[in-house]
């Protein structure tokens, strides 16, 4: 397996991963980790493409995108981040729904209705 | 293109399986502070990755911004968020009903500890 | 209390159907770049073809600000939206920049005063160094950005001379430059973004300088904008030891 084929289906593996927990996980931090945990995959699947080009340098073009792209991703993660501490301050809760993080049975599921 | 079996393949393969398991530890982890914490090593683990594949301007950029700065606005918002990992399940005492509470019992009722 | 290591995941139908998700499309992508030929070169030497007239020798330098400026002009433009889109959202605090720290630790207070005045002046090789080796506006606005943090860590807040509309006009003053140069352009008969070839040192130096200060100005208040200053801020994470 070459260098490019290794970070390449580290990429992928990565992405996977963090786009199960960013599915799982409820908490609205753990939301915001899962997805900068996938930009980061992505990111190593992109230069490790660029690393295929014959010759002694890589394919700049992806590079300059992942640049963009790192940006990008601090940019969505602090306006997330706000956006999360003010849900905080105003509901209390850091989960958007709570009821989704409980297991219901059918026959519970009114009585745990407020 | 590399090939095969070259000088360099331990270090990427430490890389990656390091890279694979930081991932996994993060995303399974329940304290908030424990995977902040993880996460900025896991930036750091990720430049190191960048140098390996020959961009050594994104790893600049991603030491800096990736692990740095993304860690230091996470830190901030789970001490703002005091570091509860999750709402937590509250039995009714009285019908047995369930329900999420977001508070402790021990705590008093304002959330957010007096923002706005 | 035993309910804070016990945290309650989502259902299991969810979960099964996530997994059953993420285990398909991981294997789709895996896929899709093993499937990738092997002779595949990419831009690579269209690039190396087009980066003496660039006007800079470094390639990555040359796609972000010259042949991929549009993303860039794009990029940031994003950062922008991002600070106010912060500051909007942040709540009564926003844009004040109090000390955050309790007492200025003085260990901490000491690292200050002198990494400080190094990153900065880091940040400004890596500005003039992005033409020639790795470096450029992204690396050294990060740079200053974190210097920054720094100090707004250990407890040095805003400075009384630096105002609100100076720190704002500061951060929008990269995507104007930008926004000029590429009208600029267009004046003086080339088409949007395009620099005429005689200049293009000049203004990508001048644009990178612009961006850098920008990106600064803007990493730094994306950070204080929306931290919470002492006086509101409960111990950090105590309840989560042990």
């Amino acid at each position: 397996m070459s260098q490019t084929d290794l970070y390449a289906v580290a990429g992928a593996a990565l992405f996977a991963f963090s786009l199960y927990g960013l599915m799982t996980r409820p908490h609205l931090l753990h939301k915001i980790l899962a997805l900068n945990i996938m930009s980061s995959g992505i990111f190593l699947i992109l230069v490790g493409i660029a690393r295929r080009v014959y010759g002694p340098d890589p394919d700049p073009v992806p590079h300059a995108m992942v640049l963009t792209g790192i940006v990008v991703a601090v940019s969505m993660t602090s306006y997330a981040l706000a956006l999360a501490k003010r849900i905080y301050s105003v509901t209390g809760s850091a989960v958007l729904d709570p009821e989704d993080m409980l297991d219901h049975g059918a026959a519970s599921s009114e009585a745990s209705r407020d | 293109m590399i090939t095969g079996v070259y000088p360099g393949l331990v270090y990427d393969l430490v890389i990656v399986s390091a890279l694979l398991w930081l991932a996994f530890r993060i995303l399974a982890e329940v304290k908030l502070f424990k995977a902040i914490v993880l996460f900025i090593a896991f930036g750091l683990l990720v430049a190191l990755a960048w140098v390996r594949l020959a961009a050594p301007d994104i790893a600049l950029a991603e030491a800096a911004i990736g692990a740095g700065i993304t860690g230091a606005l996470l830190l901030d918002a789970a001490g703002h968020m005091r570091g509860r990992a999750a709402p937590y399940p509250v039995t009714d005492p009285e019908s047995g009903a369930e329900s999420v509470g977001t508070k402790r019992p021990d705590e008093s009722a304002t959330a957010g500890g007096g923002m706005q | 209390m035993k309910a804070v290591d016990a945290l309650p995941k989502s259902p299991l139908g969810v979960r099964v159907v996530a997994g059953g998700v993420c285990v398909a499309f991981g294997a789709l992508l895996i896929q899709a770049t093993l499937a990738i030929p092997e002779g595949e070169t990419g831009l690579a030497p269209l690039v190396a073809e087009r980066l003496p007239e660039s006007g800079v020798t470094n390639a990555v330098t040359a796609c972000l600000l010259n042949f991929r400026g549009y993303d860039t002009l794009l990029e940031i433009a994003v950062l922008v939206l991002a600070a106010v889109g912060v500051m909007a959202v942040g709540g009564s605090h926003a844009s004040a920049w109090k000390p955050l720290a309790r007492q200025a630790d003085p260990i901490l207070s000491a690292l200050t005063r002198l990494l400080a005045p190094v990153m900065v002046l880091v940040a400004g090789y890596l500005l003039w160094a992005g033409e020639h080796a790795p470096g450029g506006a992204f690396q050294a606005g990060s740079l200053i950005g974190a210097a920054g943090v720094l100090l707004t860590l250990s407890g040095y807040g805003r400075p009384a001379w630096v105002s609100h509309l100076a720190l704002r006009a500061v951060i929008a003053v990269g995507f104007i430059v930008f926004v000029a140069i590429a009208l600029g352009g267009m004046m003086v008969g080339g088409a949007f973004l395009e620099y005429p070839r005689e200049h293009a040192k000049t203004l990508m130096l001048l644009l990178e300088t612009w961006l850098t200060v920008s990106i600064g100005a803007i990493l730094v208040s994306l950070f204080f904008a929306s931290a919470t200053p002492i006086d509101e801020r409960t111990e950090l994470m105590e309840t989560d030891r042990g």
